[in-house]
């Protein structure tokens, strides 16, 4: 389908609709949302509970698929991918992050951050340089062989960003990532994604109810209710550089 | 997905719910191992049925007979004589030993004489006498034979029935026909002991003090039929005389069952060396009918062709036929008898397949289980980006290595059970005085089978929970708890 984002878009959905059924009747959840992320962009998706700002996350990550409309990734359009395409896609140009954080519990850290390499058949020999790297990013190079359960909240949630940028994606969703975490180590958190997401330049799209932190680090907050877009606000560049 | 990291990833889905996962193995294991033990018991009973039919000497002779010679044994109607008939004479017996797929030829002999023990001047006992080729030595009748086999083919020494045993110690007869065993104590009285064998010799002459009387059953013989000499001199130029002889053997073996038995008629308690027999030219019972005609050499009254393998009986049985012969064989029975296993072995088979049946029930459980448990993890891998097709092959693989190692446990396992039923078996056998058989056989083929047919099976379980694990929508199982 044709795009017409330039070079510097990343993330473009056109009348994106996704309908759950309950019992008879169908429920919206998104219902024609129309959005376009640039490249290096950082947007929160914000909302009360049920506006489908997860939903959306959901079908930008390739995890669910649109009834209708078009969701375009770096030129690609997920609508017309097979499910092995998809699984390709979700292993190259997206990471993502939980608010419960995903972590598999029976695995060390280490062994956590390898797997989405497994997955893109990385080569044994690479995978041990870009796990260590990943992880001394978020700085727990020294808790690799811990398992999840012996970490705090925030732990879990940097392993979790060092498993998300491990293959390197364009593209990191993050839903609800401070929502489990106190608001300190919350902040600690936001201010690793921003720092990912300069210096990576990747894209960021984050699902958050909390205003204040949206205002902090986005550059632009995308309203939803009842699965519509229902405003956008911008944040001025002296904003986002007076948090620095 | 590469191979190693599937393997790795499903072993260790594999370790993680072990004891599970084991008992699941174990289930698999005992199905496997019922299998096994029940196809190795069909197996072996077959091979001990065909070992002992083999050794019977039933099913891989084929008895010739000459067409123009009506002294033979009759076993079936005459076929129609086509061709000329041939005389049953050492040619014949050299061209059979030629055939390929015969084992050896010997002639049908059969001859009588007076036994008596050396030690006792006075009591002799009217027998039949007959002979054993060497291969005879692996007759099932030598399984528990008390003493040995001839030393030699051509050995002074003779083999006896249990019962004729029984005669020469003046022990009362046992009822005609049973099996007799001599306790240790009489077959010391017997063993390494000479008996006297007084026979008549075949010899050519003009007149002679004995000659053959013209009428006489085929086989069966008694004690009056051999006439003292009262009898005309015989005219004829090519007639025989009867000269009697006397001979000293050695007692060397003791059997309770008649050893080659095959298609002999009557009953022979008495064994020479086929070899010995031979040399000595004893007049046999049948052979008084060719003072009848005119014989060229000397002939056979009947030869017995061991096959090789049972299978070649009927291809060697036609050759000989075409030579000019009658045969008689039995081959048919044989083949109902392969039949019969072939149900066996697929009743067995059915039975033992419904323990691994229910094993695989149990991998379809613990497989179902572990999606419920996995659930989250599923969600995690695909999110990761795991395909779903990744997801179906760690969830086949984990059902396969259980399908393999229960597999190889149950090998082992319907191994050491086909061991003790066999052991146990043997035992109350031994108690019941019959010598120990092997009636349980696993061949490799039967584990290569069991392994592969269990993998294939845990495989088919796998399906099911794989494909489901597959399907598993990431959104859901993502879900905060």
């Amino acid at each position: 389908m044709a795009t017409n984002g330039t070079e510097f878009e990343s993330v473009r959905t056109v009348s994106v609709v996704r309908h759950y059924k309950l019992g008879r009747s169908l429920i919206p959840a998104v219902d024609g949302v129309s959005l376009a992320a640039g490249r290096g962009e950082f947007i929160a998706l914000l909302g009360a509970s049920g506006s489908g700002k997860s939903t959306l996350l959901n079908l930008i990550a390739g995890l669910d698929r649109p009834d209708s409309g078009a969701i375009v990734v770096e030129g690609s359009d997920l609508a017309t991918m097979t499910s092995e395409q998809l699984a390709q896609y979700r292993r190259h140009t997206v990471g993502m992050v939980f608010q419960s954080f995903n972590l598999v519990p029976t695995m060390t850290l280490y062994e956590n951050v390898e797997l989405p390499m497994r997955f893109a058949e990385v080569k044994r020999k690479e995978r041990r340089a870009r796990a260590v790297e990943a992880l001394e990013r978020v700085g727990l190079s020294d808790r690799m062989s811990h398992r999840p359960s012996e970490m705090s909240g925030g732990e879990q949630q940097r392993a979790a960003l060092a498993r998300a940028l491990v293959n390197r994606p364009k593209l990191l969703l993050a839903d609800e990532p401070t929502g489990n975490l106190d608001s300190k180590t919350g902040t600690e958190i936001m201010d690793l994604i921003r720092e990912l997401n300069r210096t990576l330049d990747m894209t960021v799209i984050m699902v958050t109810h909390e205003r204040p932190l949206a205002e902090r680090y986005a550059h632009r907050l995308v309203f939803l209710g009842d699965g519509k877009l229902v405003g956008e606000s911008v944040n001025e560049l002296e904003k986002i550089g007076a948090t620095r | 997905m590469r191979a190693y990291d599937l393997i790795e990833l499903a072993g260790r889905n594999l370790r993680e719910a072990g004891l599970r996962n084991s008992l699941t193995t174990l289930g698999i294991g005992v199905g496997v191992a019922s299998l096994v033990a029940m196809l190795s018991l069909g197996i072996g009973l077959q091979k001990l049925a065909t070992r002992q039919l083999g050794r019977s000497g039933l099913f891989d002779t084929v008895v010739v007979t000459s067409r123009q010679d009506s002294r033979g044994p009759r076993f079936a109607q005459a076929a129609p004589v086509t061709g000329q008939a041939k005389p049953l004479d050492d040619a014949a017996r050299h061209s059979f030993e030629q055939m390929p797929n015969v084992a050896e030829v010997y002639p049908n002999f059969s001859a009588v004489g007076d036994v008596r023990l050396e030690s006792n001047k006075t009591g002799s006992h009217f027998t039949v006498v007959g002979t054993l080729p060497q291969s005879a030595r692996n007759s099932e009748s030598f399984d528990d034979v008390q003493g040995s086999f001839f030393s030699a083919n051509d050995a002074q020494e003779v083999i006896i029935l249990g019962d004729f045993g029984r005669e020469l110690l003046e022990l009362p007869r046992e009822p005609r026909g049973t099996d007799v065993k001599l306790t240790q104590d009489q077959a010391d009285q017997l063993l390494g002991k000479y008996v006297v064998l007084r026979y008549h010799k075949r010899e050519a002459g003009e007149s002679a003090p004995l000659s053959g009387k013209t009428t006489r059953k085929k086989g069966e013989s008694d004690p009056d039929d051999i006439d003292n000499g009262d009898g005309a001199p015989a005219e004829d130029s090519q007639s025989f005389n009867l000269v009697p002889r006397q001979l000293k053997l050695k007692i060397v073996g003791i059997v309770s069952s008649e050893p080659n038995r095959g298609l002999r008629q009557g009953r022979t308690p008495v064994f020479l060396p086929l070899a010995l027999a031979e040399q000595l030219d004893m007049v046999q019972a049948g052979e008084l009918w060719s003072t009848l005609r005119p014989a060229e050499s000397k002939t056979y009254i009947a030869l017995i062709v061991r096959v090789a393998k049972s299978k070649a009986v009927s291809q060697v049985e036609e050759d000989i036929k075409k030579q000019g012969f009658s045969t008689f064989s039995i081959v048919d029975a044989s083949k109902g008898i392969t039949r019969f296993f072939k149900i066996l072995d697929m009743f067995l088979a059915i039975f033992g397949s419904m323990a691994l049946a229910v094993a695989s029930l149990g991998i379809v459980n613990t497989l179902v289980m572990a999606i419920m448990e996995r659930r989250r993890e599923i969600g995690i891998m695909k999110a990761l980006g795991a395909s779903d097709g990744d997801v179906k092959r760690i969830f086949f693989f984990e059902a396969g290595t259980m399908g393999l190692l229960g597999g190889g446990v149950g090998a082992g396992l319907g191994w050491m059970i086909g061991r003790a039923i066999n052991l146990g078996a043997n035992l109350y056998l031994q108690r019941q005085e019959f010598h120990p058989e092997n009636f349980w056989f696993v061949p490799w083929w039967l584990v290569a089978f069991a392994l592969v047919f269990s993998v294939l099976v845990s495989l088919f379980a796998g399906l099911y929970p794989a494909s489901r694990a597959a399907k598993l929508d990431p959104v859901q199982a993502l879900r905060h708890d």
